[in-house]
């Protein structure tokens, strides 16, 4: 899933200065589950602000909107008849759905009201932890399913560096170094044999080296 | 009021502050005691967070306690219920009530009943 944090209220409330009248759109995928901008989320962020404002002697007034997604157009699309009653849009799904939503309305401002983190898993309820970077030329099947790109901290191709001491990163104490995993799951596997397919250079043509992405399937179009 | 901390989530308990109350005051069963396992520590990492939002956005932290009881402890209840609102009566009304006019609000009235 796409992981984020909340932005501190104090920022928040900072971007809403201008503004009396707004929408809270939340997110029911991603954001969701990772508990950061889905519809229970909403109805707190939407109550805070509301409180902060007329504490501050200036009321606000919030529209509560949790749409299925925010990166789909049929979904983005149901706010429509809803935007020009408003000042602003405050978005808390990831940053993709924040800027699908100011594409498709371009004359209301949209701000962000969480940080768009990684793509990631979660690994206890509370903690999730970064899996994908999205490079987009896959090895998983020639590292026992643990990622160099990710997983090492320089994203090395060729195992580990002079950095990794008994099974820790240079980076911190508690980041495991990815190479050290990839070969002991190897190992674990009895395919150590995959670290000689691995090539020494990794082509980063299909990750971010070309600007930003698109995906084009002629067949579903 | 409702049967069970557990249901507690943080946007009732900011509901209140916004609906004019002064003070909020959970009371769920004592910890460890609880029907269905663990609502009321759930309820108690939901206070806190409403703890930390009302700190934050500067209505007043103390405004919201957790009490655990059994539902044996009457007078427990009923003590722990009048230091409440003794407490908020000390902090006065909060500031969402002050700039709505001082109109009026719980803690400010006497019970009459």
């Amino acid at each position: 899933m796409i992981t984020g944090t909340p932005k501190p209220i104090e920022e928040i409330l900072e971007m809403l200065e201008p503004y009396d009248n707004i929408i809270l759109a939340g997110c029911h995928g991603c954001v969701t589950v990772c508990r950061v901008g889905g519809e229970k989320e909403v109805q707190v962020l939407a109550s805070t602000l509301r409180l902060a404002r007329e504490a501050a002697g200036r009321k606000i007034a919030i529209t509560e909107i949790s749409l299925e997604r925010q990166c789909d157009p049929e979904y983005v699309e149901k706010l429509r008849p809803y935007v020009s009653d408003h000042q602003a849009v405050l978005s808390i799904a990831c940053g993709a759905g924040i800027q699908f939503l100011a594409e498709k309305y371009a004359i209301t401002p949209v701000l962000p009201g969480i940080n768009t983190g990684f793509l990631g898993v979660t690994e206890r309820q509370g903690e999730w932890a970064e899996r994908c970077q999205g490079c987009g030329d896959c090895v998983l099947h020639l590292t026992g399913g643990i990622c160099p790109v990710t997983r090492c901290a320089k994203s090395l191709f060729h195992g580990p560096c002079g950095g990794s001491s008994q099974g820790i990163c240079e980076v911190g104490k508690d980041v495991k170094c990815g190479w050290q995993l990839i070969i002991d799951r190897l190992k674990a596997l009895n395919q150590l044999e995959n670290y000689g397919k691995l090539k020494p250079y990794k082509g980063w043509h299909t990750s971010r080296d070309g600007g930003p992405r698109r995906i084009l399937r002629e067949d579903m179009i | 009021m409702l049967p069970c901390t557990g249901r507690i989530d943080e946007s009732l308990l900011l509901k209140a502050f916004e609906n004019g109350a002064d003070g909020v005051m959970v009371v769920g069963c004592l910890e460890g005691d609880c029907h269905y396992v663990s609502g009321n520590i759930r309820a108690r990492a939901r206070v806190k967070r409403v703890y930390e939002i009302l700190d934050k956005i500067k209505i007043g932290p103390d405004r919201i306690r957790m009490f655990n009881l059994s539902a044996g402890e009457g007078s427990k209840f009923a003590a722990y219920a009048n230091e409440f609102v003794g407490k908020i009566r000390e902090l006065g009304p909060s500031p969402i009530n002050l700039a709505r006019g001082g109109q009026v609000h719980a803690a400010s009235q006497k019970e009459t009943t």
